[in-house]
């Protein structure tokens, strides 16, 4: 079974914490389709964290598809990530790496990429957000 | 959402001077909720108002739905464990579980000794000799174990060295995750509370300066860095709350709702920790007297 | 709660039951010997012609233990008052622990209803033993002595001590709820208790029935005494010289059939005085006698035992009313 971990000090939320770590934990084969990921009073009992992020996590993890409760007996890793993401990730990183060389050229330095990198996700992202 | 505890305009007053003031609160069910706030904010004289063993000067509370009555129905439905943990240092830990039996209705003597068992408690130790991380363990088995709707916890961890606290919060959350019960801890520090509280009340200056969920206010405030800038200049959607300049650099810690577009500033998340105290010292300041005493994020 | 109370209070009621047992001991060990010296002595002095020596030798036999259970009867009832009654309550305050028992599953009501009636129950079993034990182990002392108003010992037999007891106990929890601090109130629970004996036995007692009145004459072995005022002579005899036994006798006053006292002519005329008293007691008395009789105020022995249930009942009466005050004081949430 996944042991999962805090970090505190990373400024990433709880709940996504548990959630990358499912991930992980998947690409490495750690976690299986069929395997059981640890309940909620566990996992408190452990980190003493909150039981809804627990839950909330779970919930990220079902409506990705990748795990689902079976009610009286738990929480179940049900599909693995999907390997189409690979091609789409190598057509982006091919993008991204274009846009770098522009970028360079232009004379700006990998502080100025990481502002406008985060400034266009965080927008991004918050536009999701009502 | 049905709310375990409801205030209205509270207020208790102790000659001339107001412990708590004007406190209008919702807090809803089912939430580990954080009190926070320094010394003498009030937070136990809020608790102490909720538990029944104080009467408002003025406005009014309401827990689960009834007033905090001296009635063996509602003390039943509300576990409490005051400040410093007391217990009777002349009775063993046995003894204070037949306490727990004779004096509660509701008691769950299984859950009692379990806990008991799983803390490596010796039943036969007086209270008075056990170490502050046992003894509020201890309080807080007695105040589980009566299965109470709600738990109130006035600063549990305060004084308790850090495997002790750590203990301390496991169990407690154990005890949510299992029997869902709602939860009201309080403490001077946030860092106490970061890990378990979904729901953040901040108490300053006998007053309620902020309100909500935490994972709303996360995503609301942000810390953005620059060049020298006034605030008049801001985006009306950005709320200041608080601000700093040098002669070439201005800080704000705004809340919005909406996404920040200027490329010139830094933004960077906000600690909770910082958020409370921004909120704190935004109370203390003349220079922010205009803006409202209570940011409420629902 | 009653358990729980029970849980709390067992070692102090262990200790009181182990103290209550070793003077059963002691009294069951000297009681006889005192029967059989009574018996052997006092019973049969008539006979002998020495009652007075008889009796004398009598009373103060067991001397010490006298006193030691005469002291025991009178202080365990504020020591009650004081080491029980006042840390009942006020010790949960100082200790904080009232935040433990008044948020479990009872009303403070019904903590406290049970403190006061354990309390009071327990306290009023354990000095009403204490008080028979030693009213039996005294009876024949007492029967000698022929004193049962005395002030002090009126308050240390049958059952008043009953009334001090749980009106101690009361005043005690009572002040430890009002000042919450355990040695204020152990100390107004001293000072309180002493104060309402002392002015119930003064000020109380002597009018809780109308003293009745009696006209003795004067004989020859009443023991009249002179004394020479800057106005005159008067005479007076002490209560004790009066031979009413077991009576409280509040004053005796020598006087005519029409209630005048005798004059100084006169006295000057009958009973001429030396330096040391009359110079013929004598004729003093006959000629006394003539004219005077002694006016007793007293009450008599068939008045103790109503004296001793009112007592009992101004005590419990007021162990009531203070309960009620801090009923009515428990209801209202700290400050």
């Amino acid at each position: 079974m996944i042991e999962f971990q805090l970090d505190t000090a990373s400024g990433v939320a709880t709940y996504l914490q548990l959630v990358q770590q499912v991930h992980q934990a998947l690409q490495l084969g750690i976690l299986e389709p069929g395997d059981q990921l640890p309940t909620a009073q566990q996992v408190v009992a452990k980190l003493a964290i909150n039981p809804n992020t627990v839950l909330k996590a779970y919930r990220d993890l079902e409506r990705e598809g990748l795990a689902r409760p079976r009610p009286g007996q738990g929480t179940f890793i049900v599909g693995t990530l999907a390997r189409s993401d690979r091609a789409a990730q190598e057509r982006f990183l091919a993008l991204m790496t274009a846009w770098l060389r522009e970028a360079r050229a232009a004379g700006l330095g990998p502080d100025d990429i990481e502002a406008i990198y985060r400034t266009a996700v965080r927008n991004s992202f918050a536009e999701g957000v009502a | 959402m049905t709310a375990v505890i409801e205030t209205n305009g509270l207020g208790k007053r102790y000659g001339r001077k107001w412990a708590l003031h004007d406190c209008t609160l919702t807090i809803p069910e089912g939430k580990v909720v954080g009190l926070v706030g320094p010394n003498g904010a009030g937070k136990t004289t809020l608790l102490h108002l909720a538990v029944g063993l104080l009467a408002p000067t003025s406005g009014s509370i309401t827990v689960l739905g009834g007033r905090p009555d001296d009635s063996s129905a509602q003390l039943a439905r509300v576990g409490f464990v005051a400040q410093d943990t007391p217990t009777y240092a002349g009775l063993s830990v046995a003894k204070h579980l037949r306490m727990g039996a004779y004096l509660n209705a509701s008691w769950d003597s299984e859950l009692a000794n379990s806990r008991i068992d799983q803390l490596s408690l010796d039943p036969r130790q007086k209270a008075g000799s056990l170490s502050g991380g046992q003894r509020a363990q201890l309080a807080l088995t007695l105040a589980i174990a009566k299965r109470p709707e709600i738990l109130l916890l006035d600063e549990p961890v305060a004084g308790l060295d850090p495997l002790a606290r750590r203990e301390f919060l496991q169990n407690l959350m154990e005890d949510v995750a299992v029997h869902g019960v709602s939860v009201v801890l309080s403490s001077h520090l946030i860092v106490d509370l970061e890990r378990v509280c979904d729901h953040l009340v901040v108490l300053f200056g006998s007053q309620v300066q902020l309100s909500g969920e935490v994972s709303a206010l996360l995503s609301s405030h942000y810390r953005l860095s620059g060049p020298r800038r006034e605030p008049s200049t801001m985006p009306s959607n950005q709320e200041i709350i608080e601000e700093s300049h040098t002669d070439r650099q201005s800080t704000f810690l705004v809340r919005t709702d909406d996404a920040i577009l200027d490329p010139a500033w830094t933004v960077k998340p906000v600690t909770l920790d910082d958020l409370v105290l921004a909120y704190m010292s935004q109370a203390r300041g003349p220079g922010h007297l205009q803006r409202p005493a209570l940011g409420v994020v629902s | 709660m009653i358990r729980f109370a029970w849980l709390q209070f067992r070692t102090q009621a262990a200790l009181a039951a182990g103290v209550l047992a070793i003077v059963a001991v002691v009294l069951a060990a000297t009681g006889p010997n005192l029967v059989h010296i009574y018996d052997t002595t006092v019973a049969s002095c008539a006979a002998q012609h020495d009652c007075s020596t008889a009796a004398t030798a009598f009373t103060d036999t067991d001397g010490p233990l006298q006193v030691f259970l005469g002291a025991l009867v009178l202080l365990v009832p504020l020591l009650i008052g004081m080491f029980w009654g006042a840390p009942l309550v006020s010790r949960e305050f100082e200790t904080g622990t009232f935040r433990l028992s008044w948020t479990q599953g009872i009303t403070r009501a019904r903590w406290l209803a049970v403190k006061f009636g354990l309390g009071a129950l327990v306290s009023m079993a354990a000095v009403g033993l204490l008080s028979l034990m030693v009213t039996w182990w005294s009876s024949q002392l007492d029967k000698v002595s022929a004193d049962q108003f005395n002030p002090l010992g009126f308050g240390v037999r049958d059952i008043v001590p009953i009334g001090y007891a749980a009106f101690a106990l009361v005043l005690g929890v009572t002040a430890g709820l009002v000042l919450r601090r355990m040695l204020p109130a152990m100390l107004t629970a001293l000072a309180g208790f002493i104060a309402v004996r002392e002015i119930v036995t003064l000020w109380a007692r002597p009018y809780l029935f109308a003293p009745m009145h009696k006209s003795l004459p004067i004989i020859a072995a009443s023991p009249l005494s002179f004394d020479q005022t800057p106005t005159g002579i008067t005479v007076s005899e002490s209560a004790r010289g009066v031979g009413l036994p077991n009576a409280w006798v509040y004053s005796v006053k020598i006087v005519d059939n029409g209630g005048h006292p005798p004059t100084t002519t006169f006295l000057n005329r009958a009973c001429p005085q030396g330096n040391y008293g009359p110079l013929n007691s004598r004729d003093c008395t006959a000629r006394l006698a003539a004219r005077f009789h002694q006016l007793v105020t007293y009450q008599p022995s068939s008045r103790y035992w109503p004296m001793q249930w009112y007592e009992l009942a101004v005590f419990l009466g007021a162990a009531v009313l203070l309960v009620a005050f801090s009923f009515w004081r428990i209801r209202r949430p700290l400050s």
